[in-house]
């Protein structure tokens, strides 16, 4: 039982990297690898401050904004640079490896052990166990979500929305398409730079390695909530995000059980989710679509 | 006929060349000086390559100019930015995947263009409000977009996305509209049925436009003013009654001189 609520905790934990990862994956249409280095950079960020006796909150808010600073430099070398945005990400990411390292002051792990983080409160340590990082993954994925929910509904929110959608068009009533993905990326970047301060803060500690393979993650979130739940709109996709990243984490607890190991994850994530995108294709060359329907009709149907 | 008043779009001595620099440069604009007045329906012929789509990405802003000015309103424009431009100025593209965002609703897609050429800010969009003005205005378009605000424009058949597209141009009333071949990608019905509702439109409004055509007929069917593009200048410019009395054979005797 305890580690069914573990598995919940950690999803919400997690999900707001993959509602990051929706702004630039889906909405602007590309895939930025920028967050391998922010989710670090946010945990070192954060832990680094606290261990300096900051203010948890102060120091996750800090970790947003040197997350979003982090998606400013992928966003310029972008759109004014015309670095491609793969290569742009890969740059900074791997940039943010050093920063990280600088940050946490030469050592390649920070504890936290005996600090005060946001976890430390007397009412979260009165839960149950494992029932800090569910309300704490639910109260900030709740935010965030209504948050970004609210702001697609904006003028602003729209034109960031038709600026992934068709930038010809976009640009033909007047949005600087350029000014809409340096949002974008700076938003997510600060998504996933606070979800490295949360993440470190419920680990307990930074590590320099942790970002490796937190893309995969994040977008399995994004592609399992897809496949699950079929057609929805934009505001339902954004909630979608988070129960995959629920679903991710049952899937990683049942892996687990069968006797893998934690450093098997990366590979089996990578695995679980090139099956996910290969779906479609799938379905259509094992005439899936076909063989569930007659599975459910009736004797005679035919 | 005399034209006293200052053009309300000006272009003068525009050059424009592309792979600057290389054994491959080459100008597409020549020298081309172009005076448009509040109220034309320019329609614009030329043969391919004669600079007709150079002209519009020149006045859109999306190509820069190697020399020469553009001015609205006797106001220098030649170096504002695409976005900056359509505050006045409108386009329609040939295809109609370009002109509408295909995820987006036909109603979201108007919303959008409502908002042509000004701040977005984080005021909230109001999209229910603004649905019966957009049933209302798709229900002139007469092809049943109106049954469809709710359906995203990828699902549209090229006729409707067309419609759609010309509606969010002149949604904002524009100073400036161009109609790049807008009808060129739609069977002959729905073809002539868009350009029945443009010419329309553009006349009722008094709307200033200019459209770029390949089809004689609708170039001498359609507009106050007709002009030939060829080798980067314009080398017919008839307007008013000169333009009514031209014919198809005259026209086409033109193209003969010029090729």
């Amino acid at each position: 039982m305890s580690m069914i609520v573990s598995s919940i905790g950690q999803g919400l934990l997690w999900a707001s990297l993959g509602v990051a990862l929706f702004l630039t994956f889906r909405i602007l249409d590309f895939a930025d690898m920028t967050v391998e280095g922010t989710f670090p950079l946010g945990a070192a960020v954060a832990v680094t401050a606290i261990a300096n006796g900051m203010n948890p909150y102060l120091a996750s808010g800090l970790a947003f904004i040197a997350g979003a600073l982090a998606g400013l430099v992928t966003a310029l070398l972008y759109t004014k640079g015309k670095v491609p945005i793969l290569l742009a990400g890969i740059l900074v990411m791997t940039a943010c490896s050093s920063i990280n390292l600088r940050v946490m002051g030469g050592s390649s792990n920070v504890s936290l052990l005996g600090k005060t983080t946001i976890f430390s409160g007397a009412f979260l340590k009165s839960l149950p166990k494992y029932f800090d990082s569910v309300l704490v993954g639910l109260v900030v994925i709740a935010i965030i979500t209504v948050l970004l929910i609210v702001f697609l509904q904006t003028n602003l929110g729209q034109a960031f929305i038709v600026t992934g959608d068709n930038r010809v068009m976009a640009r033909s009533i007047g949005i600087n398409t350029d000014n809409m993905t340096i949002m974008g990326l700076m938003v997510s970047n600060g998504i996933i730079g606070l979800g490295g301060a949360l993440i470190a803060q419920n680990n307990g500690y930074a590590d320099v390695s942790m970002g490796i393979g937190i893309i995969v993650i994040a977008l399995a979130s994004i592609i399992i909530g897809e496949v699950v739940f079929g057609e929805l709109t934009l505001n339902q996709r954004l909630v979608a995000v988070t129960l995959g990243s629920v679903i991710y984490q049952f899937v990683r607890l049942l892996v687990l059980q069968l006797g893998f190991n934690t450093n098997d994850m990366n590979l089996l994530s990578a695995l679980i989710l090139a099956i996910c995108l290969m779906l479609p294709r799938l379905s259509k060359a094992l005439h899936l679509n076909h063989v569930i329907k007659k599975g459910v009709a009736k004797y005679d149907a035919e | 006929m005399t034209q006293n008043k200052t053009p309300l779009l000006a272009l003068t001595n525009i050059v424009t060349k592309v792979n600057v620099g290389t054994p491959n440069e080459v100008s597409i604009l020549q020298g081309l000086n172009l005076d448009v007045y509040d109220g034309d329906f320019i329609t614009v012929l030329g043969s391919n390559g004669a600079g007709k789509s150079t002209l519009f990405n020149t006045i859109g802003g999306s190509l820069p100019v190697d020399s020469g000015s553009i001015k609205l309103n006797g106001k220098e424009i030649t170096h504002l930015s695409v976005e900056k431009r359509t505050a006045f100025l409108a386009r329609v593209f040939q295809d109609p995947k370009m002109g509408t965002a295909p995820r987006m609703t036909v109603a979201e897609n108007l919303l959008l263009a409502m908002h042509r050429g000004k701040r977005r800010t984080l005021q909230l969009r109001r999209l229910k409000q603004s649905l019966p003005h957009f049933k209302e205005i798709t229900t002139t378009m007469k092809n049943g977009l109106e049954t469809r605000l709710n359906t995203a424009t990828e699902n549209l058949s090229g006729g409707q996305r067309q419609a759609l597209s010309f509606l969010m141009a002149t949604e904002q009333r524009p100073d400036v509209l161009l109609l790049d071949e807008h009808t060129a990608a739609l069977d002959p019905k729905t073809s002539a049925e868009l350009m029945h509702q443009t010419n329309e439109r553009v006349t009722q409004e008094k709307l200033t436009c200019l459209m770029i055509t390949h089809h004689l007929d609708d170039a001498l069917k359609y507009g106050n003013r007709l002009i030939v593009l060829d080798q980067g200048k314009i080398k017919f410019d008839v307007r008013g009654a000169d333009k009514d009395r031209l014919t198809k054979e005259k026209l086409l005797s033109f193209f003969d001189t010029i090729e």
